[in-house]
């Protein structure tokens, strides 16, 4: 299968305070990784895809972990995550469901076997779209205080021939939480959900 | 500090590859962005200095914060710029009183030199405004290979009542320069300019 040839990456991080309200103790941080390789399928219909995902496992661990060190380097103050992926024009988007694999079982490996599953979205745009990517609790997918979401982008990526990455994690809930629902303290952290 | 801090956001970019060449070693650029809250937002102020002490608080960090995302020595950064975003209770001499005045000494003092003007732009817009960071070499500002730009946006700032004020530094230059002009190696360094 074809390597993965990555054009550039970037990372953002995110350190939010307040938002008009009290002022956090611990500010929320969230930050996103984001590489931009060469879609190998580009221009025309591929039958047999699904092999890459494979190929791409070794960049999913090095952003990963490159998350965690933009952090702070503690796996143990990653509270949520969240991946997505754009595909440049000239792909389709099943092209970018082959990230599902490789960049959700990076996070919870890097993570120590995160419960949760991996929430994630995608699409097809040109240069400097913009997508928000969602984002939920590690270890239990209802954690009502962890549902937030991060606006990633770069302004020229994906090309036509390229698809953008995502992985996203964050260090807490939305800084100002209060609309109930199941709590981080509360989780039983065994099916994913709960 | 003086500067009410909503949010801190840090942007890394890493170019690998361009045009298919290798860049190697990949060039590197770095944005740091506080959003703060607008003291002067919604009224004539004649007089400034509170912006412009702001300006002097903000150089240091966020120099600070991008030279520690690229994770290189202040000295052996090679160019930088600064912009700002008045959100649209503000006026654009409010982003003047805070980049021109106070905030380029803390800027060098983080960097160790910085013999030439730090590149600016300015605008005044709603949230999700793009800032355009202009990026000249620190020493000469006539280095032609290290004429370059960053783009950076967040999607929830500035709010009316805010400021976006950003600081980029680089390690390095345009992926491929070929453009001719004055290289880093033939630097002066006395004028600023050559």
């Amino acid at each position: 299968m074809p390597e993965v040839i990555v054009r550039k990456k970037m990372t953002c991080v995110e350190e939010i305070f307040h938002e008009g309200g009290p002022v956090a103790q611990r500010p929320l941080r969230r930050a996103a990784a984001l590489a931009v390789i060469r879609n190998p399928f580009a221009g025309s219909y591929v039958a047999d895809i699904e092999r890459f995902s494979d190929d791409l496992k070794p960049l999913g661990l090095e952003m990963a972990r490159a998350l965690v060190v933009a952090l702070g380097g503690d796996i143990r103050s990653i509270e949520g995550y969240g991946k997505g992926a754009i595909i440049g024009s000239a792909g389709e988007i099943e092209h970018g469901a082959l990230w599902h694999v490789p960049g959700g079982y990076a996070m919870r490996e890097v993570l120590g076997g995160a419960k949760a599953i991996v929430a994630s979205t995608k699409k097809v745009g040109g240069p400097g779209t913009r997508l928000d990517v969602p984002i939920t609790h590690i270890n239990a997918s209802y954690v009502r205080s962890h549902f937030d979401s991060m606006e990633v982008g770069i302004n020229d990526a994906p090309r036509a021939d390229e698809i953008l990455l995502a992985l996203i994690m964050t260090t807490g809930p939305r800084v100002h939480a209060r609309v109930g629902g199941l709590k981080a303290s509360e989780v039983k952290g065994e099916d994913g959900l709960r | 500090m003086k500067a009410k801090i909503r949010k801190i956001a840090t942007f890394v970019e890493e170019t690998r590859r361009e045009m298919d060449r290798e860049i190697s070693p990949p060039t590197r650029k770095a944005a740091a962005v506080a959003v703060i809250e607008n003291p002067c937002a919604g009224k004539y102020v004649e007089d400034l200095s509170e912006l412009m002490a702001i300006g002097e608080e903000l150089g240091d960090l966020l120099t600070s914060r991008a030279v520690a995302a690229l994770g290189i020595s202040g000295p052996s950064a090679e160019s930088y710029g600064k912009a700002a975003a008045v959100g649209e209770n503000g006026e654009l001499e409010h982003a003047a009183a805070i980049l021109h005045p106070k905030l380029g000494t803390p800027v060098r003092q983080v960097l160790g030199k910085g013999a030439a003007l730090i590149p600016s732009s300015k605008k005044r817009g709603g949230m999700g405004v793009v800032l355009d960071i202009p990026l000249g070499h620190k020493d000469a500002a006539f280095v032609r290979s290290h004429f370059d730009g960053m783009e950076v946006r967040l999607n929830d700032a500035p709010r009316a009542n805010e400021i976006m004020v950003a600081v980029a530094v680089t390690d390095s230059g345009r992926p491929l320069p070929r453009v001719g002009g004055l290289t880093k190696d033939q630097i002066k360094g006395e004028d600023g300019l050559r």
